[in-house]
């Protein structure tokens, strides 16, 4: 298990794996909202929140396709099907892998960005909180639907209707989270609703994506 | 005699072949009878005046586009179970009947809403939920299309119709949370005294009943449609393997 995800991250760090492409998305995304809504830096305050959340989000969304696909090419997927590990563990580690090397940079980079927003100052913990505890379920809805879209010629689109409405309760928790931090009126519930949403889809969709992944194996 | 009998495709379209009519025939007269009775016989509400009347519609509509999907969740466990082809083919044949419940839902609302609300959309909780209600369809429709082989199909939307239901369930919880709405609670429960006024309530049940019944009808035709469609293309797919032979 260890061996597969280290080697899922170094793929993904080195040339040609995606990674750094993620970030420069969210930064590029982030940076639009303000050519599009104006500087004024009380509309920018009161949206922030929810620009930072579904801008990672998309920046999510963009590298789950090279979740299964890379391996899918190359056919070491069916070498790790026969494996000793379990399916549902190789899908666990590979959204691990894809969390490792997108969710928590997304994470790390969201304070940054906060600035450029004007995010209010008691938002940032928030900020960081929700992203830190709501990417790992990102991932892991992500990595189902790549794992039900692998076989597909261009599963990339189709992936993104399917997995965007699975997205819809983590991002209004999220982005509610921030927001009530911003105000400062009790936080930690929809924290706490997100907490529950994450640890759930840990729980349970890696046995549906090593579902799929039979079925598309076959 | 075990009702798993009916999974046989042969039987299936044996026997539904005679109902079907029946089922349209009696689905009209409930409609038609109940939008007659609801839109000439019945009095204009005191405070909502005749735009009560979009209820005979909507609250139907909304019911089925729910209950279609949870009829897809039961057909789809059925197809992972038992793998019975039939099962799988009827939980394809009605998701655009779903879709269609579901936007037929969103637009009497829409149409009721500005008058009443003085708004054609409010990001209320549960027009949010069937919005995504709305996309979980589309995405299953996609599924469905997106891959050839049939059996990989079905398996896979079979998959994502249960994690959907999960997440649909969820997201309903997380909207309410997300926002208070205009939407009035419940118009129809089983344990409340009185649902709606006597005078709306009987054609309401009777344009329910009827909506049930286009339901079934619909769902028997296409899932026969569906078969059909498969047996043809096994016919050519066969016809096609023997071409050569006999060219030679």
């Amino acid at each position: 298990m260890i061996a597969l995800l280290l080697r899922d991250m170094t793929l993904a760090v080195r040339a040609g794996g995606g990674f750094g492409l993620g970030l420069a998305f969210f930064l590029i995304v982030v940076v639009l909202v303000p050519f599009g809504v104006g500087p004024e830096a009380a509309v920018l305050t009161r949206i922030a929140p929810g620009i930072l959340w579904v801008a990672a989000l998309l920046a999510a969304l963009l590298s789950l396709d090279r979740i299964f696909a890379l391996d899918w090419e190359d056919g070491s997927l069916p070498l790790l099907a026969t494996s000793p590990l379990p399916l549902e563990a190789v899908a666990l580690m590979k959204a691990l892998a894809h969390w490792v090397t997108t969710g928590l940079p997304l994470t790390l980079a969201a304070p940054v960005l906060g600035f450029l927003l004007t995010l209010a100052p008691e938002a940032y913990v928030w900020l960081l909180a929700s992203l830190a505890l709501g990417t790992p379920a990102l991932s892991m809805i992500g990595t189902f639907g790549a794992a039900l879209t692998v076989g597909l010629r261009r599963g990339g689109l189709l992936m993104s209707l399917l997995v965007l409405p699975l997205y819809v309760p983590t991002l209004i928790f999220g982005a509610e989270a921030v927001r009530r931090g911003a105000e400062g009126t009790g936080a930690t519930t929809p924290l706490l609703f997100m907490a529950g949403i994450t640890f759930g889809t840990i729980a349970l969709l890696p046995f549906a994506a090593a579902a799929a992944l039979r079925v598309n194996l076959r | 005699m075990s009702i798993w009998e009916y999974a046989n495709p042969k039987k299936f379209i044996a026997t539904t072949t005679p109902v079907i009519p029946w089922l349209f025939a009696a689905a009209g007269v409930a409609i038609v009878g109940a939008l007659i009775w609801g839109f000439f016989f019945t009095p204009d509400d005191y405070r909502q005046g005749s735009t009560v009347k979009i209820i005979y519609l909507h609250v139907p509509s909304a019911m089925m586009a729910i209950n279609t999907w949870v009829m897809m969740l039961v057909a789809s466990l059925i197809w992972l179970v038992r793998r019975h082809h039939v099962s799988a083919l009827a939980a394809r044949a009605a998701a655009p009947v779903g879709i269609v419940m579901t936007l037929l839902a969103l637009f009497t609302g829409a149409i009721w809403g500005q008058p009443m609300w003085g708004t054609w959309w409010a990001w209320d909780p549960r027009l949010t939920s069937f919005l995504i209600l709305f996309l979980f369809y589309l995405g299953y429709v996609a599924l469905w299309q997106a891959i050839d082989d049939p059996d990989t199909a079905a398996d896979l939307t079979a998959v994502l119709c249960i994690v959907g239901s999960v997440f649909a369930v969820l997201s309903r919880y997380a909207v309410l949370f997300w926002n208070q709405g205009l939407h009035q609670g419940a118009s129809l429960s089983l344990d409340a005294e009185e649902n709606v006024a006597d005078v709306f309530y009987y054609p309401l049940l009777l344009s329910l009943a009827g909506f049930v019944l286009l339901f079934l009808a619909l769902v028997l035709l296409r899932t026969q449609t569906e078969i059909r469609v498969r047996r043809t293309r096994a016919l050519l797919a066969r016809s096609r393997r023997a071409a050569p032979e006999a060219r030679a």
